[in-house]
């Protein structure tokens, strides 16, 4: 039981308003899950350091070299500054710290990627990490989502695009553990409203191949699904033409990387996705009131994507 | 008399509701501000005129035994579901199951309906002056469904004794439901459908749609005739 | 002609298979000849852990008995205080399970509804929608809304007493009804918009909602439409439980319902009854800890149903954590399903020959789905419902439901209670390791409960 949204800006001027934006869809998603909220924010970083090689491409990780973001979140308190300088010492590289809250932080570090998440996971096994990327932060918390926007200083953050889900907890421990969105390659991230029927034998398949999940959560399968095709050099359509050919049930995806946005929904459209596009962006959610207060709504064309279209936005 | 204001910025949809069930036959109302909200205008019996003016939410106008609805924006899912009697007409588009399981009265979308359009249909008019998407008419019992646009894949699936017209293309048939000869009294049939529908209805030719209609193959089960199940 | 002489079969003659025994030999001869799955009624018919497996302790030197009539021992119940302004208050934790007038006649019906009222508590309505006579037999009435909406209006919704928002059954989770064409009679045709004779699909999904949710908005609807008067049950086979129960929650239900693999039917493929959904002795217990997990036991109230036949069944499912059973073929073999004999004009008569004409005999009969009911309870032909007597019928069907109540308060005394709804999990032992596994209650003599680490 969840609520999913999104927003892709097309309009530069709206930047600033990003954050307020998100904060006020995910707040009227509250009614399809009160408990927890996850949110991904793409937002134009620093620029990459000078001398740097042409850019391997806006969906490839990239090479030691690249700053990255890494978003971090720990359930128990955690000395980040503490932590920043131990995993600088594993690394052999420079780390800078971005507060996030008490329970979360950013950790910008050029270490290649697997040898900085090793780093982390050597050094403090509590701490999971939601998100990493160039552009992309990643927060997820238990709560209100209203609670949780306001924690953050959500409101107050600026980018160019963003999704969010909220969610109702089935399972009695109370942790972020599967919250969406995942996130399992650099700037890729997922929310999902719905339910794989198949995906314990995706996750099985994926296993076999090297590819571990974190959480035994059926949209985590997903997201790890279109990350593998995407390393093999896929793009986003085609990751997730794979899920729609390989996973089977009901559901409806919103998809971003570091350029693009895209919506899919299975070939029985059941569960539901709204669209709304004006010449200043693209807004997706669960359900059309949380689109209500977007500007020049009452302008916007509004419709649901077809069964098996893929729809995706590019920068 | 003049319409009774009700705003859902400020009024609970119990508040609105409770609002509208009370008013006396012959009355109108205007629901302002909907701005996506759920389950406005349900389950009343009353004879009035209920405008939204707006874009509404989920079973507008669900469960309805008397009013005349007109929303004048598009609705979420289920619009007028369960209608007994009375009207809901839409503006705009509609989201899925668009009259979903309705007995009686009058549905009518002027724009585009979506997936499961008049699914499980029990006695309802449905009128859809754009499309509709795939599984439409879905185990439709009764009632009859005019499409003026084009309808998507598996239309009429499991139908039952419903009739469907359409004036535009249809992607695909569902199982049981074939196309049958259009008869004089099909056209006009069809003719006084697209004066009910009103404007959106005015591109329908009445001698040109095609007419849906059950192949009764699955009325009773027969393995043996290697039905689709 | 000579006396054929008689044949010494060796000792070993009648050595039984266990993966083909004769029923499964008869099943797949039938399947053979006929072509396609067989349909049936009742419930799962194999061996499974039921509340057999389950045993009181009793009164001891360490827990005191009520004595029994002199001592209360509260029955009544109350059900949907969540929400609703008016709640049903039930005189019993039994109450009647939703069985559509189709699959049953009209004066079966009837007659639960007069025994339900005569003890104090609700039938249910079913899949086909609600017909006159039972509203006016039955005091509390509760309405289904299924995915197939036969029958299903806004009048009969305002005259019930509360709503039953129907996911699945036990007996075939993620199935849709079925009616078999002949009884699909005139009048059950016409309350379900069919034409008459035609065998009855239904659908397994509701035509406007999918997922919890939607059906959060689902249930706000009906609501709106009631006033928010009357609780919203939301009922659900036993497979996915404990998520099941806590998203019905937290879209609003104020009583969930829980139908384990027991729970009968009238017209079911045999393969969905036998093989889809878990044991009620697991999913009751599954149930109540889910609630009890999201902090909601006192606020949303359990029905448990699946094969419950005694008040032994209702205290062992109300120790689970249950505030009520729901119960379907045992009240209609108390109306006289699988009964040898049946009442007409003053006197009793043999049904044998109608039991025979199904291919079974009185104690095995499960042919529901032919209307061919010998005894006139689940039939729409009129020569055989009139040897259904509604009176009579609900007499008996009274009997029952009293007994079960005393049986249930008896075995409450027994354990200290003075009220049938504190009878806990620590007053159960278990037989058998599964049963101990599925309830979660000690092995009989040991303090082991399979799966758990800690001492209890």
């Amino acid at each position: 039981m969840c609520g999913i949204v999104g927003l892709h800006l097309k309009n530069p001027d709206l930047q600033p308003r990003l954050g307020e934006l998100l904060t006020q869809m995910l707040e009227a998603m509250t009614t399809r899950g009160p408990d927890s909220a996850g949110i991904a924010v793409y937002a134009d970083r620093d620029p990459a350091p000078a001398g740097h090689e042409a850019d391997p491409g806006p969906d490839q990780p990239g090479p030691p070299g690249q700053e990255l973001r890494y978003s971090l979140r720990s359930d128990e308190t955690i000395d980040w500054d503490l932590l920043a300088k131990r995993i600088a010492a594993e690394t052999g590289r420079d780390l800078r710290v971005e507060p996030l809250g008490s329970d979360s932080a950013v950790f910008v570090s050029s270490a290649a990627e697997t040898s900085f998440l090793a780093a982390v996971r050597r050094a403090a096994p509590q701490v999971t990490v939601p998100g990493f990327g160039r552009s992309m932060v990643v927060v997820k918390d238990v709560g209100a989502p209203a609670a949780i926007c306001a924690r953050y200083g959500i409101p107050g953050w600026g980018g160019y695009q963003g999704i969010g889900h909220t969610r109702m907890a089935t399972e009695s421990a109370v942790t972020t553990a599967h919250s969406h969105p995942f996130a399992p390659a650099a700037d890729l991230a997922l929310v999902h409203n719905g339910s794989f029927s198949n995906y314990a034998t995706v996750r099985g398949r994926l296993a076999r191949q090297g590819i571990r999940c974190d959480t035994d959560n059926d949209s985590e399968v997903a997201a790890r699904l279109v990350a593998a095709r995407m390393a093999e050099g896929a793009d986003l359509a085609d990751g997730l033409r794979t899920v729609l050919k390989e996973m089977d049930g009901f559901f409806t995806l919103l998809v971003t990387t570091r350029t693009q946005f895209a919506v899919i929904r299975d070939s029985f459209a059941c569960k539901p996705a709204v669209i709304a596009e004006t010449p200043d962006y693209v807004a997706m959610a669960s359900e059309y009131h949380a689109l209500a207060g977007l500007p020049g709504i009452t302008g916007a064309r509004v419709f649901e994507p077809m069964p098996e279209e893929i729809h995706v936005w590019s920068r | 008399m003049e319409p009774v204001i009700l705003s859902c910025a400020e009024l609970s949809t119990r508040e609105i509701n409770a609002a509208l069930a009370a008013l006396p036959d012959g009355a109108s109302a205007r629901v302002l501000e909907p701005r996506g909200r759920h389950n406005l205008a349900v389950g009343l019996s009353n004879r009035v005129r209920i405008d939204i003016e707006g874009n509404a939410g989920y079973f507008i106008g669900g469960l309805g035994d008397g009013p005349d609805v007109v929303v004048h924006g598009f609705t979420g899912w289920s619009v007028g579901e369960n209608l007994q009697a009375g009207s809901v007409r839409v503006e705009g588009n509609a989201s899925e199951c668009a009259g979903a399981s309705s007995r009686g009265g009058t549905i009518v979308i002027e724009g585009d309906a979506s997936s499961r359009t008049g699914i499980s249909l029990k006695g309802g008019t449905i009128l859809v002056g754009g499309n509709v998407g795939h599984m439409s008419g879905f185990m439709a019992q009764a009632g009859v469904m005019l499409i003026g646009g084009d309808a998507g894949d598996a239309l009429g699936d499991s139908l039952y004794e419903a009739v469907i017209y359409v004036a535009g293309t249809i992607a695909s048939l569902g199982s049981d439901a074939r196309i049958e000869e259009l008869t004089e009294s099909d056209v006009r049939a069809v003719k006084a459908l697209a004066e009910l529908g009103g404007a959106s209805f005015g591109h329908v030719q009445p001698e040109n749609v095609t007419r849906v209609a059950s192949a009764r193959g699955l009325y009773n089960f027969d393995a043996l005739k290697d039905q689709k199940y | 002609m000579d006396q054929p002489q008689p044949m010494n079969l060796p000792m070993d003659a009648h050595r039984r298979s266990g993966a083909f025994p004769p029923e499964v030999i008869a099943q797949i001869q039938r399947t053979a000849t006929e072509g396609h799955y067989e349909i049936r009624g009742w419930g799962a018919k194999r061996d499974l852990p039921t509340f057999d497996d389950l045993l009181f302790l009793t009164a001891s030197l360490t827990r005191y008995p009520l004595e029994g009539y002199r001592e209360k021992c509260d029955t009544s119940t109350v059900l949907g205080t969540r929400y609703a302004s008016k709640p049903l208050q039930l005189a019993i934790p039994v109450t009647i399970a939703g069985m559509s007038f189709g699959a049953l006649s009209a004066t079966a019906k009837v007659a639960l509804g007069r025994a339900a009222s005569a003890v104090g508590t609700s039938t249910t309505t079913g899949d086909g929608g609600m017909i006159a006579e039972e509203r006016a037999a039955s005091r509390l009435l509760v309405y289904q809304c299924l995915p197939s909406r036969y029958g299903f209006n806004v009048d009969d919704l305002r005259q019930a007493d509360a709503i039953e928002i129907v996911i699945g059954q036990g007996a075939k989770p993620g199935g849709g009804g079925l009616l078999l064409g002949q009884k699909v009679t005139d009048r059950v045709a016409g309350m379900r918009t069919l034409p008459a004779g035609v065998d009855q699909r239904s659908a397994s999904r509701h035509p406007d909602w999918v997922g919890p949710d939607d059906l959060r908005i689902k249930i706000e609807e009906l609501r709106e439409a009631t006033r928010w008067e009357k609780p919203v049950y939301v009922k659900f086979g036993a497979t996915r439980v404990v998520n099941d129960v806590k998203l019905a929650v937290e879209a609003g239900a104020d009583v969930v319902v829980v139908d384990g693999m027991q729970g009968g039917t009238a017209a079911t493929q045999d393969f969905f009854i036998e093989h889809t959904g878990i044991p009620t002795l697991a999913a009751v217990r599954l149930a109540a800890e889910a609630l009890r997990d999201i902090g909601m036991e006192d606020t949303v109230q359990l029905i448990a149903s699946g094969g419950i036949r005694t008040g032994a069944d209702v205290a062992k499912a109300l120790a689970l954590g249950a505030d009520a059973v729901s119960v379907g073929v045992a009240p209609l073999i108390a109306l006289g399903c699988n009964s040898p004999t049946y009442w007409q004009d003053g006197s009793d008569h043999d049904a044998s020959d109608g039991y025979q004409a199904l291919g079974t005999e009185a104690g095995y009969c499960h042919h529901c789905h032919t209307g061919r009911c010998p005894v006139g309870v689940t039939t729409q032909d009129a020569g055989l419902e009139a040897r259904l007597d509604a009176d009579r019928g609900a007499r008996q069907v009274t009997n029952y439901l009293k007994a079960m109540a005393m049986e249930t308060a008896a075995l409450a005394r027994a354990c200290g209670k003075s009220d049938v709804h504190n009878l806990e999990p620590n007053d159960l032992v278990a037989l058998t390791v599964e049963a101990a596994a599925m309830a979660q209650v000690p092995l009989a003599g040991t303090e082991w409960i399979p799966g758990r680490q800690d001492k209890i």
